[in-house]
């Protein structure tokens, strides 16, 4: 596959700003991580090859009270939506089977958000590049983590917890512009994240919540049509 | 040795998860409708993001007052890392002021 310099470049700068967000979770998965007497190097090498803040943090605490077997159930569908997500972007990877599923592994959430294309299509060099920042921030926010250890309580106070939600809301807030549909999917996505909250963990709230994209099924009106032409 | 085969199968289903889409689709396109719910995807997904991220302990007023922050800061177009470091700011000093 012959990677877009330009588009990778972008995708390099776009996923910066995630990257920090990344590095401040990374932090906390590593302090935790050595709290539970992980050490050092074995969260830092899995931050390196799961790349996966949802799943690691899933089998960090659910091997704390439960079966192994339980634990990694858990930290598997949590990321079930990445499923869906590499089904999406399936029609927008290039070369052969293996190529395709190696483009894909740089799927992580924003940078999925990213590399979404007005035209419905993915830019997967602009994926590539998004995920590259966000990955060594990743691993460095684990290592500085694990050797620092920051509290909790100083996490909180710098204000710290606001990055990830904001991020994700000023992301959303593009994504909502580009069609009335899209943005009465992310109400109704919303809606059954809540409502999923109330009785369940938030990776299965986040993975529910991807029915409601099952809008796109409706006939789509002519208005509609009209604007996204 | 229990905690790095936990970690090993992990990583390895993530990669699977991932690979999802070339490993069972192949060179099959989607069919219109399909595209249609694909294209709704990184909305919504975006939609449960902030759900999850807000609700998922205890609501926080002064962690919702950063991120409506930089939600307004961006309406008006003020750029992306500018908007979440006000609304990070916001929090702290509202954290400060509280005690």
């Amino acid at each position: 596959m012959a990677i877009d310099r330009p588009a990778l470049a972008a995708g390099i700068r776009l996923g910066l700003g995630p990257a920090g967000a990344g590095f401040v979770l990374a932090l906390s998965f590593g302090a935790e991580a050595e709290a539970r007497g992980w050490g050092v190097g074995f969260p830092v090498l899995f931050s390196a090859l799961a790349f996966s803040g949802s799943a690691q943090f899933t089998l960090l605490t659910a091997l704390s009270g439960g079966t192994v077997a339980a634990a990694i159930a858990s930290a598997a569908l949590i990321n079930g939506r990445y499923l869906v997500m590499s089904v999406a972007l399936n029609d927008s990877l290039h070369g052969s089977r293996l190529t395709r599923a190696l483009q894909a592994q740089a799927l992580v959430d924003a940078s999925f958000v990213f590399a979404h294309r007005n035209d419905g299509r993915y830019d997967v060099s602009r994926l590539i590049g998004a995920s590259l920042p966000q990955w060594v921030a990743w691993v460095l926010g684990t290592a500085v983590g694990a050797l620092t250890a920051p509290s909790p309580d100083l996490m909180h106070r710098l204000g710290l917890d606001v990055v990830f939600p904001a991020f994700f809301l000023v992301l959303a807030l593009d994504e909502v512009r580009r069609s009335r549909r899209a943005l009465a999917a992310s109400l109704l996505g919303a809606v059954v994240a809540a409502g999923l909250l109330v009785v369940t963990d938030p990776g299965y709230a986040l993975l529910g919540a991807t029915v409601a994209a099952l809008i796109g099924l409706l006939p789509e009106p002519e208005l509609e049509r009209e604007e996204t032409s | 040795m229990k905690l790095w085969l936990a970690a090993l199968a992990v990583t390895v289903v993530n990669w699977l998860m991932k690979a999802g889409g070339p490993l069972l689709m192949g060179e099959r396109k989607l069919p219109p409708a399909a595209v249609r719910v694909v294209v709704l995807i990184a909305p919504v997904l975006l939609a449960g993001l902030i759900v999850t991220e807000l609700g998922a302990k205890r609501l926080d007023w002064t962690q919702l007052a950063g991120v409506g922050a930089a939600g307004i800061l961006s309406v008006v177009r003020v750029p992306l890392l500018l908007a979440v470091a006000t609304g990070i700011v916001l929090t702290a000093a509202i954290r400060l002021l509280i005690g």
